[in-house]
C-alpha cells in the first residue's frame, strides 16, 4: 500500500524542512563561533543536511543517482576533514591558538 | 503509524543536538553532540530504506571523522572553555542572518509540492545491489577519480603536518 507522495506517513516536504533547519544551524555555527574546529563541525553539519535531502529525494523519486552522489559527498568530506585538520594543526603550531580572528593577514 | 513518530523523534533529536554543537562551550561536548546528530541522520537513512548509506554514514562519520576531530582536540588540549567570544553585535547579526536564510529556504518551499511529481514505487533503491549497479555502471569514472582525490588528500595531509626541512 503506497500512498501518493508519502512514505511511512511522512511527506517529502518534511524532509526538506528538516534539511533546511540543519543547514541553517550549520550556517549559524559558522557565523557564531571563533574556534576553527567548531566551524569545521558546522561545515560537516551543512554537508549532512545536503546528504539527507539527496537521500530523501532519491527515495521519493525512485532514482539511485542521488544516493551515489551522497557516497561521493562523504568521500569528499572525509578528504576535506583530513586536509583541514592538518592545516589546523599547522596553524596551531605557529600561533598557539585555533581562533580564526587571529588569522587576518590576508584581510585587506 | 509508528514510523511517523520515529521520524518526529529523530528530527527533534537531530535538531536539538545540532543546536548543542553550536552552543556548547566545551569543544569535546560539541564533538559528542555531533556524534548524536550523525546517529540521528543515520536513523533517517534507515527510515528511507537506504541501509547501505546508513552503514557507510556510521562507519565514515562516527567511526573515522569524529575520531579525527577528538584526536585533534585532545592533541591541541582544547578541552577547556578558553575560547574568546565574538562581540554581542556579531552574534546578534549571525542569528539574524541565520533566521533570514531559514525564512528564505522555507519561503521558497511554498507551492513547491505542487510542482514535484514523486514516484516512491521502488522500495529497493537504497539496497547494496542497486547502488552497486549504479556506482559501477554510469558512475564508474567519478568513482575512480575520487580515488585520485583521496591520494591527493593523503599526500597533502602528510606534507602539511611534516616538519619543515631547513
Amino acid at each position: 500500500m503506497i500512498m501518493n507522495n508519502v512514505i511511512n506517513g511522512v511527506p517529502l516536504n518534511y524532509y526538506i524542512l528538516l534539511s533546511a533547519c540543519i543547514f541553517t544551524i550549520g550556517v549559524l555555527g559558522v557565523l557564531f563561533r571563533r574556534n576553527a574546529i567548531i566551524i569545521f563541525m558546522c561545515v560537516e553539519l551543512m554537508l549532512n543536511a545536503v546528504n539527507l535531502l539527496l537521500v530523501a529525494f532519491s527515495r521519493y523519486l525512485s532514482d539511485s543517482s542521488g544516493q551515489v552522489f551522497v557516497f561521493f559527498i562523504m568521500a569528499v568530506a572525509a578528504a576535506e576533514v583530513a586536509v583541514g585538520l592538518a592545516i589546523l594543526t599547522m596553524i596551531y603550531r605557529n600561533t598557539k591558538s585555533t581562533d580564526i580572528d587571529m588569522l587576518d593577514k590576508l584581510k585587506w | 503509524m509508528i514510523t511517523k513518530y520515529i521520524f518526529y523523534f529523530l528530527s527533534v533529536l537531530v535538531i536539538f543536538s545540532a543546536m548543542m554543537v553550536v552552543f556548547s562551550k566545551n569543544p569535546v561536548h560539541s564533538v559528542l553532540y555531533l556524534i548524536v546528530t550523525f546517529f540521528g541522520i543515520a536513523g533517517h537513512y534507515f527510515l528511507l530504506n537506504a541501509q547501505f548509506l546508513a552503514a557507510v554514514h556510521i562507519i565514515v562519520y562516527a567511526g573515522a571523522i569524529m575520531v579525527l576531530f577528538l584526536y585533534v582536540i585532545m592533541m591541541l588540549n582544547l578541552n577547556k572553555e578558553a575560547e574568546p567570544h565574538k562581540p554581542v553585535w556579531v552574534k546578534f547579526a549571525a542569528v539574524i542572518a541565520g533566521g533570514l536564510l531559514m525564512i528564505t529556504l522555507v519561503g521558497s518551499l511554498r507551492g513547491a509540492e505542487t510542482m514535484m511529481k514523486v514516484n516512491p514505487a521502488n522500495e529497493q533503491i537504497g539496497l547494496v545491489e542497486n547502488l552497486g549497479k549504479a556506482l559501477f555502471g554510469p558512475f564508474l569514472l567519478p568513482f575512480e577519480i575520487s580515488s585520485v582525490l583521496f591520494l591527493a588528500a593523503m599526500v597533502g595531509a602528510v606534507m602539511l603536518s611534516k616538519k619543515e626541512i631547513h
